[in-house]
């Protein structure tokens, strides 16, 4: 079941064909078994390496290998000189699914001569290969080698052993382990003690025991709970105040107190409540850190294998693959058809079609001449070009971006997420009842000072925020993990919070609404023949039109000898004479029928026939309508921002029933509309996924983009939705009401469970025994409520 | 209660093993890739891998 569904994931269309190529289960157009000379080739090679035994054991269909349409990468940085001088490439992997791809790729690559080590972690997909000699261009034929077996490398950006954020992971995985430890030995000794109290224990066992139990968690509370007072302090010291507070007083203050009770031979000592409320609290943090960890490097990994290096030409005039921020001023790049531009520049040398969808939403392509400026981001359509490298800095249209954006985000009013607002309350109100417990008791009542001050710590030690503080991250833990299941990176702590108030939504066209590619109109005048023809020439190229096409045919024989004319078209020797499928100029003299919607175009010439047009246009998201249309059922307010042309947006904005768009935007226009609608005191979703959007992506409440969007746009977004369909949108915005919900139910089991218990110990019957118990099932009870979010309760259409 | 004189220390001294041990495990990298060390153990049989036969049905998926 798995490997059908993996495949149809892969499909872009399904003709059902009976049995699938042999190597990737996609259907088989023809006789062959194999989809394409891509899939032949890894097959051949899995042959020769002897490693058949993969088809048998993978549980998902192979990746589709993309064959010749690699980019070539950089390596340079991926590959370290280990101290023993041997090698070592680290890439990230796409299409690494399941322990037959491990296997497959460590054993194909431990067979070439000098490996000595290949090692794929399948959680984070990275591969380390390590290999003894110092042959030119090993790092490249061992990344051919993945790349040949259908993966797709690319390098990250950054090394994980530098990751702040990894680094504070370990820190409490150990916190969490030392405490674990701890607790687990206390409590121990407390149920001695706890069992004791009914008189069969004498009173020197029971001070041993507490000095036993002191003993151990003094330096665990001085080694575990670092984390909460270095973050306590830092707020302190800002003037502010947070959960971390509390928590730090509480767990000082019991082990202080009960370490003086032992002293004086008392009967009760907390040093199991101190070190268990240290362990729960670390349990939260630890999955909160992992599971924010585990969507941030899944979204770098999105963003590395988007990151392709740019073909400079160096000195020699060869054409060498070079990381854009290395590329200087006034060097020469050569942008392949088909190519995304990886760096700003004037054209040189060329005439092409430039897609400029992604920096200013214009979704019909524009024309390029030498001497015309092109942005990084745009792709190159019809014909390769030679660019002269012009800004760098300040000069750039990313540089302009970026200044937007910071603009942006300084106008964004700082979001206090909610539990640091309850801690503020929560904080005073607590410390004031404990002192007024004091108080009451030694004047009031006229208890000894220490016996007062013992009841007025427990006061502490019981409101210490246990469930409190887990109320939140539990519920995000779950959260983050049901949406990183559905495809959905969710990269702020505060997203969910932020997602959860949001009343308007607003979305740009091109690249979010739809996929940001042409598609073939239909046209009844197009009939399958006509449409398969142009298809067996289509299938050769890698034009997105000729893509376009051949999609709309589905899988089907390749036409042998086309010929690629950069900038006009195919053409292609058939039995019946010259075909030829290409721009108008191209296929000849063309009868143009009046009042023709502008757009992208392909004619088809056949000997003795009249030139056939094939129209195309940029799709909406085969769910957009579906998905908008539910949104604004729910009472979202819809709003329609790109900088198309008014014709196409409008034409979109009627089609998915947007009431509220407005075309030719400009990125400034963007950042200034959400300003206006936040100022009209709405809580705004922005989606968008160009170089356009980003400074709108910084100035709305909260933002998302999809993972095919250009790396800015992702770093500016809090989300990052993957896949082809606008469904886990609306997945999204789901979840983060029902998060919402449970923080709150979550909450207000907390403050009742204390409203509950803080009577109990302004009275002084708050026993350790009873402040555990207390402790652990208001902890269990709000883990579980927690729990209740990872449960679907609908299935997705 | 001379017992304890034994038992406690024995007691810490076997938490303290299985602290270190965890502690170990940790820095040695083996909670690194939870995914793949479960699906490894499947596969890596230690043994030269099987000679290439060619093989009758490919498409074979174990489900």
């Amino acid at each position: 079941m798995t490997s059908t569904k993996a495949a149809a994931l892969n499909l872009v269309t399904d003709h059902g064909a009976s049995l699938g190529c042999a190597h990737c289960g996609q259907p088989v157009a023809g006789e062959g078994r194999f989809c394409g000379p891509a899939c032949a080739d890894a097959h051949a090679l899995i042959h020769d390496l002897g490693l058949d035994a993969y088809y048998a054991r993978r549980d998902a269909a192979a990746p589709t290998p993309t064959g010749e349409e690699a980019a070539p990468l950089d390596l340079s940085a991926a590959v370290e000189t280990l101290p023993d001088g041997s090698h070592c490439l680290r890439l990230l992997l796409d299409g690494v699914t399941c322990g037959a791809c491990v296997w497959l790729i460590e054993s194909a690559l431990r067979r070439e001569p000098g490996v000595m080590a290949a090692r794929v972690n399948l959680t984070t997909r990275r591969l380390s290969v390590t290999w003894s000699d110092a042959v030119e261009g090993k790092a490249e034929r061992l990344a051919g080698i993945v790349r040949r077996l259908g993966y797709r490398p690319a390098v990250a950006g950054m090394d994980g052993v530098g990751d702040p954020h990894k680094q504070a992971e370990r820190e409490l995985v150990r916190a969490m382990a030392v405490a674990g430890f701890g607790m687990m030995n206390i409590m121990l000794l407390s149920v001695s003690v706890w069992s004791g109290h009914a008189g069969s224990m004498g009173d020197a066992t029971r001070t041993l025991m507490h000095w036993l139990s002191a003993l151990i968690a003094i330096p665990i509370v001085a080694y575990s709970a670092r984390p909460f007072f270095r973050s306590a302090f830092n707020a302190l010291k800002a003037g502010r105040t947070n959960m971390d507070v509390p928590i730090s007083l509480g767990v000082t203050l019991a082990t202080s107190v009960s370490l003086w009770e032992t002293a004086r031979h008392g009967e009760h000592a907390y040093f199991d409540g101190a070190v268990m409320l240290l362990f729960f609290l670390l349990i939260g943090r630890f999955l909160d850190a992992r599971a924010r960890g585990r969507a941030r490097s899944a979204a770098e990994h999105l963003l590395a294998l988007g990151r392709a290096p740019v073909m400079m030409l160096n000195d020699a005039g060869m054409a060498v693959p070079t990381a854009p921020a290395q590329v200087p001023v006034g060097a020469t790049v050569l942008v392949a058809t088909g190519e995304r531009i990886g760096v700003d520049g004037t054209v040189a040398d060329g005439v092409s079609d430039i897609d400029t969808s992604v920096v200013t939403g214009e979704s019909h392509p524009q024309p390029a001449r030498p001497g015309d400026r092109l942005f990084a981001g745009m792709v190159n359509l019809s014909a390769p070009l030679r660019l002269t490298v012009t800004a760098c800095g300040e000069g750039t249209l990313l540089a302009e971006i970026v200044r937007l954006m910071e603009a942006a985000e300084q106008g964004r009013a700082r979001f206090v997420a909610l539990a640091d607002r309850v801690a503020r309350s929560y904080t005073p109100v607590v410390h004031a009842a404990a002192l007024t417990t004091f108080l009451v008791w030694v004047l009031w009542v006229g208890l000894a000072w220490q016996s007062a001050l013992f009841i007025a710590v427990a006061v502490l030690i019981i409101t210490c925020p246990c469930a409190l503080a887990l109320a939140v991250p539990a519920v995000q833990v779950v959260a983050t993990g049901r949406l990183m299941r559905g495809g959905i990176l969710l990269k702020s702590a505060t997203a969910l919070e932020r997602l959860a108030k949001v009343d308007t939504i607003v979305f740009d066209k091109t690249g979010t609404l739809t996929l940001g590619r042409p598609d073939l109109l239909p046209d009844p005048a197009i009939d399958m023949v006509d449409l398969e023809l142009a298809a067996t020439l289509a299938r050769a190229s890698r034009h997105p039109l000729s893509r376009a096409i051949a999609r709309a045919a589905g899988p089907g024989p390749v036409a042998d000898g086309v010929r690629e004319v950069p900038g006009a078209g195919l053409e292609w020797q058939g039995p019946d004479g010259p075909v030829r499928l290409g721009r108008r100029g191209f296929v000849g003299p063309v009868r143009v029928p009046g009042g023709l919607i502008e757009g992208p175009e392909l004619w088809l010439a056949r000997p003795g026939r009249q030139p056939l047009r094939f129209t195309f246009a940029d799709a909406p998201r085969l769910d957009a309508v579906a998905v908008v249309a539910d949104l604004r059922r729910r009472g979202y307010r819809l709003a329609l921002l790109s900088g198309d042309r008014e014709p196409v947006v409008a034409a979109m904005a009627i089609r998915l029933g947007i009431a509220d768009w407005r075309a030719g935007v400009d990125p400034a226009g963007k950042a200034a509309a959400l300003a206006a609608m936040k100022a009209e005191g709405r809580h705004v979703l922005m989606v968008g996924d160009g170089l356009n959007d980003a400074a709108a992506l910084s100035a709305a409440d909260v933002s998302a983009s999809p993972g095919s969007a250009v790396d800015v746009a992702q770093t500016a977004a809090d989300a990052v939705f993957q896949g082809d369909r606008l469904a886990p949108l609306a997945e999204l915005l789901e979840v983060a009401r029902r998060a919402d919900r449970l923080v709150l139910q979550n909450l207000g089991f907390s403050l009742f469970y204390n409203l509950c218990a803080v009577p109990v110990a302004m009275l002084g019957h708050a026993t350790p025994l009873i402040a555990a118990l207390a402790m652990s099932s208001s902890s269990l009870v709000v883990l579980g409520n927690a729990l209740r979010l990872s449960r679907r309760r609908e299935v997705r259409t | 209660m001379t017992s304890l004189l034994f038992l406690i220390p024995i007691a810490l001294v076997m938490g303290l093993l299985g602290l270190v041990a965890f502690l170990w495990s940790v820095r040695s990298g083996q909670f690194e890739d939870l995914d793949g060390a479960g699906a490894r153990v499947l596969f890596d049989d230690g043994q030269p891998l099987p000679p290439p036969v060619p093989p009758p049905s490919k498409e074979k998926h174990l489900e």
